[in-house]
């Protein structure tokens, strides 16, 4: 039958009529609160409303009225599955204005992160859209993979959610002692639950049965839908911006932008799982690559203050020693101190706080540190606009960033990649059983937060 | 094309269409009238010469308070203010907002054959903010301007469903515009039966 024809009561038949079926806003398969309405004949979907909104918080009005770091907490609440894309998908743009260059060694720590992050995404996408359709040891797999990267996150960053890494100019601290080793372990671990949920689901009759087929979307269709990332990639359109308008260093890596053939929500499925693997190459070849950071032992007292000690020392005018010295810093500002600096910031004094040590040991540290941090100074890019768009885990995350040369944005703009794939959703929905809601919602990986911002 | 070449393949493709135009840090911009806005757009899509076959984004920038920001401090005059470095392509300046226009309708279009990307800006007078709507030609445009009206209060002609989209209809104004305070409350709102 025509999905659009509305259906008639036939005589001698019982009579028929269409539905309405409310799901959400808040429903266990709506990740996040989103309002989908179906009008359904039977089990069939003639049409859908989809209605969002439920989380705006106004991100971008309240970054116009923070300084440039300030925005930075904001982003992570974007997509708060890979926050740290987002972070450093806006100090970029940021950059971009200020046209500021940041050190390799910076570069390749926001590679990894990304990339970390984007499997850790991927993970819980495919993850959760599995379990609803009732593989819940798939779901619990890949958490415990999860689990692992966001270990190495939190070591990192010192926070496993709201990260807050990026600065404008760099990255808050260095990658700790003995990361590498760390991460080369949590990819192992990814690997083999990849391998297990690659054996659970990709032959699973159920799983195959409910993928295969729903949610189909042309590429034609998905491109003048403004799709992209995984789910653009499914419908055969090799579209990925790390590959045709490379950042960061990713035109030094060798990767492959896997494709499926029916756009369907199957193709995506097996897209996601091999970038997961093709993240983790990426990883294993910056940890590779990435140039040497400093010497971590102190070469010229072996002697560590903590920092605390320091600005205790500072007050009283106790500095003469300070600044031989390496500050042992508490975790949240790990990897901040002076003989790791030039490694992860750009080496501008007018925008990157100073190594620690300078801060609380001389008087020009101290005022430099002041004037990034005081209300009402810090950054000032020249007036301009500037987009730049970075892979975000669902698609292209662009940050559009105008400024008027004061100390904080005068518009900011988020193009969230998951907006633009939910535009569609009536599209994919219409046509399909109600039961394809579930699947093809879930393969969209909306994220309220940065649909919503 | 680069910046420079796709600026002036459109400049002589449309020579009173294209109001203004510039190239800062690289990405190509160009100012059109909304009166060729769909004409600009249609041959943007289909010619082989441009073939933007993306709408990545559409929105808006209200440049009312732009350059009245008050000092939020004492000392706000000292801030650091940074030039760029040698290696940025920087060869022309931003020529600022584009008075008098209060909303500028910003697009953002990418190529995925040609691998380019081009920036539209079309001013919108407070008196009458209507711009045709984009939705004839990329479908990406249909929620893009529906969040534009939301949000700044700019209608589309010939829009298919006008209506908020992240703000309820009970909503009173348009938050993004500069004149809306930030800290502003709105009564709640009860189920609606």
């Amino acid at each position: 039958m025509d999905p659009t024809q509305t259906p008639k009561s036939i005589p001698g038949e019982p009579e028929t009529r269409e539905m309405l079926l409310n799901v959400g806003p808040a429903h266990p398969s709506m990740h996040g609160i989103i309002r989908i309405i179906a009008k359904l004949d039977g089990e069939q979907v003639l049409d859908t409303d989809v209605e969002i909104g439920f989380l705006h918080r106004g991100f971008e009005k309240m970054a116009e009225t923070v300084d440039y770091n300030g925005v930075m907490p904001y982003t992570d609440r974007l997509n708060y599955v890979s926050p740290l894309i987002n972070n450093v998908g806006y100090c970029m743009a940021v950059e971009k204005l200020l046209g500021l260059s940041v050190p390799e060694r910076c570069h390749y720590i926001r590679v990894i992160v990304s990339e970390i992050s984007r499997i850790t995404d991927h993970l819980t996408c495919v993850g959760a859209g599995a379990m609803e359709l009732g593989a819940f040891s798939v779901f619990l797999y890949m958490i415990k993979a999860r689990e692992f990267l966001w270990e190495l996150v939190e070591m990192v960053t010192g926070a496993r959610l709201t990260v807050s890494y990026c600065r404008v100019g760099g990255v808050k601290g260095d990658l700790p002692e003995g990361f590498e080793a760390q991460c080369r372990h949590a990819l192992q671990e990814t690997r083999k639950v990849l391998k297990e949920a690659d054996a659970l689901l990709t032959r699973n009759r159920i799983f195959v049965d409910r993928m295969s087929g729903t949610g189909k979307i042309s590429a034609e269709d998905a491109i003048s839908y403004g799709i992209t990332g995984p789910f653009l990639r499914g419908s055969g359109v090799a579209y990925d911006v790390r590959k045709d308008c490379p950042y960061a260093v990713y035109d030094r890596f060798e990767f492959d932008v896997p494709v499926g053939t029916r756009g369907d929500n199957y193709d995506r499925y097996l897209v996601r799982m091999e970038e997961m693997e093709q993240s983790i190459r990426i990883v294993e070849q910056a940890l590779r690559d990435i140039p040497p950071g400093p010497v971590l032992a102190n070469p010229e007292t072996g002697r560590p203050i903590p920092a605390a000690e320091m600005v205790d020392e500072g007050k009283m005018g106790r500095i003469a020693g300070i600044v031989d010295h390496r500050a042992v810093i508490d975790p949240t500002l790990e990897g901040a101190a002076k003989s790791q600096h030039g490694g992860i910031e750009a080496g501008e004094k007018r925008v990157f706080l100073p190594a620690k040590e300078d801060t609380y040991g001389n008087i020009e540290g101290l005022m430099q540190h002041f004037k990034l941090v005081m209300y009402g100074h810090g950054i000032r890019p020249p007036k301009g606009e500037v987009y730049f768009p970075v892979e975000g885990a669902n698609g292209e995350l662009g940050f559009y960033v105008v400024s008027d040369g004061t100390g904080s944005a005068y518009r900011v703009r988020v193009r969230p990649p998951c907006f633009a794939i939910m535009a569609a959703l009536p599209k994919l929905l219409v046509g399909d059983m109600i039961a394809d809601i579930t699947p093809t919602f879930g393969s969209i990986n909306m994220i309220g937060g940065e649909l919503d911002r | 094309m680069n910046a420079a070449s796709l600026i002036q393949a459109l400049r002589d493709r449309f020579p009173h269409a294209v109001q203004a135009a510039h190239s800062y840090r690289g990405d190509a911009t160009v100012l059109i009238g909304r009166e060729s806005l769909l004409e600009v757009a249609r041959t943007l899509k289909e010619d082989p010469a441009f073939q933007m076959s993306f709408l990545m984004d559409l929105t808006a920038v209200d440049f009312s308070a732009y350059g009245k920001k008050r000092s939020p401090a004492f000392f706000a005059h000292s801030g650091v203010a940074v030039k760029p470095s040698p290696e940025i392509p920087d060869e022309e300046p931003w020529p600022g907002p584009p008075a008098p226009a209060r909303f500028v309708v910003v697009c953002h279009l990418f190529s995925l054959p040609l691998k380019h990307r081009l920036r539209i800006e079309i001013p919108v007078e407070e008196a009458d903010a209507e711009v045709d709507s984009l939705t004839s030609v990329w479908a990406s445009a249909n929620w893009l301007e529906r969040e534009v009206w939301d949000m700044f209060g700019i209608r589309f002609h010939g829009h298919p469903n006008l209506k908020r989209i992240l703000m309820y209809d009970e909503f009173v104004g348009h938050p993004l515009r500069k004149d809306y305070p930030v800290n502003k409350r709105q009564p709640l709102i009860g189920p609606i039966n």
